[in-house]
């Protein structure tokens, strides 16, 4: 309506605009010119400082707390819970516990051993480069403890995929295969591989796999021996700890993260699936690795000639093994030979390696096989007593694979005498629990990862006896049922070189781990089925190939993976279509040779990263265009969030993703829109004003949108200004709908990020919304309104930018009701995150504030993929039906992601359409196609391969809990936004009664008086209790809209690990952190306390205790707290001293402050966005959430976990 | 007057099952990836309304025309159509969503439902027909 104000670029407006602060306010910004800003950094930069010397606000905020001390507390909850502790401890524990404590014992000895190695390893591998060096030794310990999953060293949860244990094993049933490897060797150039039926392969493999072990006492030894042959599996393992790529030799790695690009001859995969499979059936295990080492040997070292050998740093009593083992550059011809001989190991592990190194891999990996055997051998005899006690560590060893892509064919061994051995064990839990924490020492290394293992965690097992994953759990009497460290993720049932192979289950789970053979075995299990995704997770070793043909198949378009089968020298069969496609492969610069399909990395890994022709490009690849769309109304401004953007945008502005191109603009908004002319070669900025809002426009076509890097002062001037340009403004209302359309229109031509910051329900122009909560209701136990969006202009504008290649980001900071239901409607469908800070203020609420920045940080400086698309295929049979994320589904499996970032995870669910009976495995693959921040196109593919199961007990065995739970969670939202939250609550409650009643029906022997559970579901009415309990879905407890609201977004749009943390966090006492069972991570050492209950009842007033909430770190003091802790730690000299609002730990030099610190920085270091501390002691504010999230008590709406139980219980007997 | 009725009812009909068939089309196009959900749902999306109008119409007229058989035939349909857009969602975007259209077998449940409905209008079609010509020839 108004007239254009500032449609006209004009100076003199824009210098108005500038200085509205009257005279004491430092707008210099008209006046300053490019040289200017640092003086204006000077102030600016004090403010942004005020964050951490929150102490002085403190006295601000005392006031409110006083209406939270009336919340129902501790006292309580805990006599609650000595109520039913009474009846609940059966006395039973302590006659297993005998047993656990000698595998205690022997697993402390371990851990210390490998201790020493830890140490002793590094000088070794001097030679090679540092993180070779710390996989070595990471490797080497874990190897040494088999048991103890100590994955210190790995950054990331690619490091782990090689389970050295488990390849050692590996080697040990390969030798089997040395015993005539002539004949397999002069085979191999002729037969090539024989041409099996689909799958026939695997097939094979697979039933062999499961044949009740004969050798398995044999086997056993073995792996026992191997375990407690440290050195030997030293030297394997640093080369197979390795990423997944697995290249086998560590300085490999290095040379790898420089040469991933290029194509690397990989030794075929498909042979060493053959070999083992036929050769696995005849199980002579150790007679046969004995005589290995001799022949070996020879051909190890004449074919090597050694170049890499100081990779390896041998432990002292391997050096006398022949040095070839390391030898990394062989000559081709004699590489590719005899590493296909060899078969799986070794040639897996070329695969990754770097160009040059991959021939040379398979020697490499023989000499290691040879010594291999040559240990086991010896060590069997020597180890041999020790079996019992290192069921421990076997536990571990078998762990490791789970976690780990590639897992070895050892697990069946050890996973066999688990379930013999671990069910004492289980039980011991309780009684032992300091012993424990030696014991275990802790597995939960990367946090990121969540799987390792603890002993007790899902193992998939396979045949014979039962498995343990099917051990029975009663629920009712087994009250410790929480591993000790993170819950695993349960490794598939699949033979060993293709469990080695698969995907991480960091980036790919399935709730199934063995999937039904028909939706009508599926519907009985009364679980759902569906896959975890996070595609595009921060990995630190990902093999990126440049290929000018990209090999795919012909009919369904997957990408080439590991889990083909091929037919001859050159075709191969689809493992999702089963067609028979011609070989694709051209020269392979690698071996300057044609053909060799199975060495080429994306054979050899089931994670892989493609960079793309043009064929992939529907236009040249964007640059990155940033857009800020901020809030300056007077609310805005009062909450002071400005200050805390600009300086954490000038902080990281350098750090922006993006190359030359990149592209950075701002738009503000109250109730009217604001454009700033930041064009090159200004003096200062341009302010351009819009109050049309009915109908907005751009002011000027170009310079709203300018280079970052030719503007650089520009922007830098506008930020400093921009915290103080708004100071007195009086406007309420909030136009954010024009705005937004403005910022549509501003980024269409390009694609690219708009981050809207807003503060307030908008209220002006297009998209305003009424605040439809009422306050009254939020407690209240019947029906949950609202959940759904007000309006759909937000999810029209989503659909506009998504089609325009925008993501929409929301960040709501808002201290009331701001609808975010239908605000988020704008991020969920154009792949956007959102990020919502409830009663955000920037000096009453230091918290909020210390996270926005935190958060920021990580916002601005992380990964970011543009103009996304992700495909998901499975193979025939299996059809998708639902997604759950933040994305638009643009056709059946393609979702299309304006933006991806590393933080967003999806879930899918899945039903069979066909019988699967005419297949053994199943593969998913997901391929995420983007435009790097650099201008690259890339493809990102993950494949996961599972085995087919035809009975139910099969079907439980293999269950995901943790997958289960979140995407019941993912579908529990969509139901309370369809239907009801009631109805969402009752579904979650009927997905534990079916599951567990039909398995109770299922199993015969049980007695129907119990409430028993699968080991692997046994945490499942727990983590349904917790969810009942989340912000999202509770009921009863006073829960703002927003709140629950914004809950329910992250359940959609968070990937599995930190969703489980937001679910059921983790709770340790931290008061008596010992050096005894401590991981080392970067020298550091992280003592690794264990994992309590959440309940009130663990709680004491003597202790601390820090909860691990994913976004938030809660430390709660207890009222008779060691004082030398809480002068150590918190720097107080006693409790009352301590300070209401307490947001980080003072850098004290004793050795519990150091522990406590070094163990939460690692905590932190281990998820994207670093959590905010809060330290609580009792009659704190915070303490109420700290409370809410001990969800085994009963509060005055829900149940306590007991009671849960046993209302499943009732439901089941009805 | 009965035949004027029936011819009304006829031409209407016919339109009917040309949306049918047309919904059919556009969802199959959909199904197979030839469109994309957006223009799918829009394009769909307008002919909801005249959907229920011209059934209603049909309804309608035969309860004014007493011809209670058929009356009660279409009233099911014709309230079923009037649910289906009452009950849509403030958030949505019409009675086809496109985020919502490919989860949950919406598609297939669409495309159920417009086949229904196609075979359901050839019947009453041929009823038009055949009551038309008995009303024809009545006269």
């Amino acid at each position: 309506m108004s007239a254009p104000a500032g449609l006209p670029p004009r100076p003199a407006a824009a210098a108005a605009a500038f200085s509205p602060g009257g005279p004491g306010s430092s707008l210099e910004a008209a006046a300053r010119a490019g040289g200017a800003p640092r003086c204006q950094n000077g102030p600016m930069q004090s403010q942004m400082q005020l964050p951490s010397g929150y102490g002085s606000h403190l006295p601000n905020y005392s006031a409110p707390s006083g209406h939270y001390s009336q919340v129902p507390n501790k006292a309580a909850a805990s006599h609650l819970d000595n109520q039913y502790r009474a009846s609940y401890y059966p006395g039973y524990y302590s006659a297993p516990a005998q047993n656990v404590m000698t595998s205690v014992g022997s697993n402390v000895l371990n851990a210390q051993e490998s201790h020493q190695l830890y140490n002793n390893t590094p000088p070794h591998s001097g030679g090679s480069s540092d993180r070779p060096v710390q996989g070595a030794v990471s490797s080497a310990s874990y190897l040494h403890v088999s048991a103890q999953p100590s994955y210190s060293a790995f950054d990331n949860h690619y490091s782990t995929s090689v389970s050295s244990s488990v390849a050692s094993q590996g080697f040990a049933r390969n030798s089997d295969h040395y015993a005539m490897p002539v004949v397999s060797g002069a085979m191999y150039p002729n037969v090539s591989y024989p041409p099996v039926a689909a799958g026939g392969v695997y097939g094979q493999t697979f039933t062999s796999q499961s044949l009740p072990a004969v050798g398995q006492f044999k086997e056993t030894n073995a792996f026992s021996s191997q375990s407690t042959s440290v050195p030997h599996s030293l030297q394997q393992h640093v080369p197979m700890g390795y990423n997944t790529t697995l290249s086998t030799v560590s300085s490999a790695q290095a040379v790898q993260d420089n040469l991933s690009r290029n194509l690397t001859g990989s030794v075929p995969k498909v042979n060493n699936q053959i070999n083992t499979g036929g050769i696995d059936s005849s199980q002579p295990v150790h007679s046969v690795s004995q005589n290995v080492p001799f022949t070996k040997p020879g051909v190890g070292t004449s074919a090597s000639s050694a170049v890499m050998s100081s990779v390896r740093s041998p432990a002292p009593s391997l050096s006398s093994k022949p040095p070839s083992s390391p030898s990394v550059t062989q000559s081709p011809e004699l590489a590719l030979q005899e590493g296909m001989q060899y078969g799986g190991y070794v040639n897996n592990q070329a695969s990754s390696a770097p160009a040059p190194l991959s021939s040379s891999s398979d020697d490499e990996e023989e000499d290691e096989e040879d010594e291999e055997a040559a240990l086991d051998s010896s060590s069997t005899t020597s180890s041999a007593s020790p079996v019992l006690n290192n069921y421990d560590a076997l536990e571990g060893g078998g762990y490791p694979e789970t976690r780990s892509v590639t897992s070895s064919p050892v697990p069946s061994p050890s996973v066999v005498q688990t379930s013999k051995a671990s069910k004492p064990f289980g039980y011991g839990y309780p009684a032992l629990q300091p012993g424990y924490q030696n014991a275990t020492p802790p597995t939960p290394q990367y946090p990121g990862v969540n799987q390792l293992s603890s002993s007790l965690g899902g193992l998939s097992l396979q045949h014979s006896q039962q498995p343990e994953s099917l051990r029975p759990v009663n629920l009712t009497h087994d009250r410790n049922i929480l591993p000790v460290s993170s819950v695993p993720a349960p490794v598939p049932n699949l033979n060993s070189d293709l469990r080695k192979l698969n995907c991480s289950p960091d980036s790919f789970r399935c709730t199934l781990t063995n999937i039904p053979q028909t939706q009508a075995l599926l519907n009985k299990a009364k679980l759902p089925l569906g896959l975890l995704l996070h595609p595009f997770r921060d990995l630190t070793q990902l093999p990126v190939i440049t290929s000018s043909t990209i090999v795919r198949c012909r009919s369904c378009r997957t990408y080439i993976n590991p889990f083909v089968s091929f037919i001859d020298q050159r075709r191969w069969k689809c493992n999702l279509c089963y067609r028979v496609n011609d070989e694709e492969f051209m020269y392979n610069p690698l071996t300057r040779s044609y053909g060799e399909p199975h060495k080429r990395p994306e054979v050899q890994n089931s994670t892989v990263e493609f960079i793309a022709s043009s064929d992939y490009m529907l236009r040249p690849p964007q640059p990155a265009v940033y857009l800020f769309v901020l809030d300056v109304s007077h609310n805005a401004v009062e909450a002071g969030y400005l200050t805390i953007l600009c300086q954490s945008l000038l902080e990281n502005l350098d750090k922006l993703p993006g190359d030359s191109r990149t592209r950075i603009g701002f738009i503000t908004f109250d109730s009217t829109v604001q454009f700033y002319n930041l064009q090159e070669g200004l003096s200062q900025p341009q302010m351009l004003i819009v109050s049309d809002i009915d109908d907005i426009f751009l002011p000027t076509p170009d310079s709203l949108l300018v280079n970052l890097h030719e503007s650089k002062e520009l922007i830098k001037d506008l930020l400093n200004a921009l915290p103080n340009m708004f100071t007195n403004t009086r406007e309420t209302h909030s136009a954010l709908g024009p705005a937004l359309q403005a910022a549509f229109k501003l980024m269409s031509p390009t694609g690219g990020r708009i981050s809207v910051f807003q503060t307030q329900l908008p209220s002006l122009g297009a998209g305003l919304l009424h605040s439809r909560e009422d306050p009254n209701q939020r407690s209240s136990t019947k029906v949950v309104q609202h959940l759904g969006p007000a309006t759909d202009f937000y999810k029209k504008l989503a659909l506009d930018c998504s089609g325009q290649q925008t993501a929409v980001d929301l960040f709501l900071l808002s201290s009331q009701y701001s609808d975010l239901a239908s605000l988020a409607c704008m991020s969920k469908y154009s792949a956007g995150c959102i990020y919502y800070y409830p009663s955000f203020h920037r000096s009453h609420n230091p918290a909020q504030a210390e996270k926005l920045q935190k958060d920021l940080k990580r916002y601005l400086t992380r990964k970011i993929g543009f103009e996304a698309v992700m495909r998901i295929r499975c193979t025939k049979g299996l059809s998708i039906h639902t997604f759950h994320g933040n994305f638009f589904v643009r056709s059946t499996d393609l979702l299309s992601l304006a933006n991806v970032n590393p933080d967003a995870g999806y879930a899918v669910q899945m039903s069979i359409e066909e019988s699967l009976t005419d297949t053994s495995l199943v593969c998913f693959q997901t391929a995420l196609l983007y435009t790097s921040s650099k201008g690259e196109r890339r493809i990102r593919v993950h494949t996961l391969c599972l085995p087919v199961v035809s009975s139910l007990s099969d079907v439980y065995a293999g269950a995901d809990v943790q997958a289960v739970v979140c995407l019941l969670a993912n579908m529990a939202v969509d139901r309370s936004v369809s239907s009801s939250l009631a109805d969402a609550r009752d579904a979650l409650v009927n997905a534990v009664v079916d599951s567990l009643s039909a398995y109770m029906s299922t199993a015969s022997n049980l007695q129907q008086s119990m409430l028993v559970a699968p080991n692997s579901l046994k945490l499942f009415p727990l983590y349904i209790l917790a969810l009942l309990k989340q912000k999202a879905f509770r009921t009863g407890t006073s829960t703002r809209l927003d709140d629950r609201v914004y809950a329910m977004c992250q359940m959609k749009s968070q990937p599995l690990v930190h969703l489980m943390k937001m679910i059921h966090p983790n709770l340790y006492r931290i008061d008596k952190l010992t050096d005894e069972s401590t991981i080392h991570v970067n020298d550091r050492v992280v003592p690794q306390p264990p994992l309590q209950k959440l309940s009130a009842e663990k709680l004491t007033r003597e202790g601390a205790f820090l909860m691990d909430c994913g976004s938030i770190f809660y430390l709660w003091i207890g009222k008779n707290c060691d004082n030398n802790f809480i002068k150590d730690v918190l720097g107080y000299p006693n409790y009352a001293s301590v300070p209401q609002k307490m947001t980080q730990l003072p850098e004290v030099d004793a050795p519990s402050s150091e522990r406590t610190r070094s163990f939460i920085s690692w905590l932190r270091d281990s998820r994207p966005l670093s959590p905010v501390l809060q330290v609580i002691k009792d009659e704190n504010p915070a303490k109420t959430d700290f409370f809410q999230h001990l969800i085994e008590d009963r509060t005055e709406a829900a149940f306590s976990y007991y009671e849960f139980l046993l209302n499943i219980q009732q439901q089941i007997c009805k | 007057m009965e035949s004027v009725v029936f011819i009304f009812s006829l031409i209407d009909c016919c339109a009917l099952i040309f949306l049918s068939v047309y919904f059919i089309i556009t969802l199959s196009d959909l199904e197979c990836d030839y469109i994309n959900a957006r223009s799918c749902c829009s394009k769909l999306n307008k002919w909801v309304v005249p959907e229920v109008i011209g059934h209603a119409v049909v309804t309608v007229l035969m309860l004014i025309s007493l011809h209670w058989f058929i009356f009660l035939l279409n009233l099911p349909v014709a309230t079923w159509n009037i649910y289906r857009y009452i009950m849509v969602p403030s958030g949505n975007m019409g009675v086809f969503d496109p985020t919502e259209i490919h989860n949950r077998g919406q598609l297939k449940s669409h495309m159920k439902e417009a086949m229904i409905k196609l075979g359901f209008h050839l019947l009453c079609f041929f009823m038009y027909l055949y009551s038309m010509i008995l009303a024809l020839i009545n006269d």
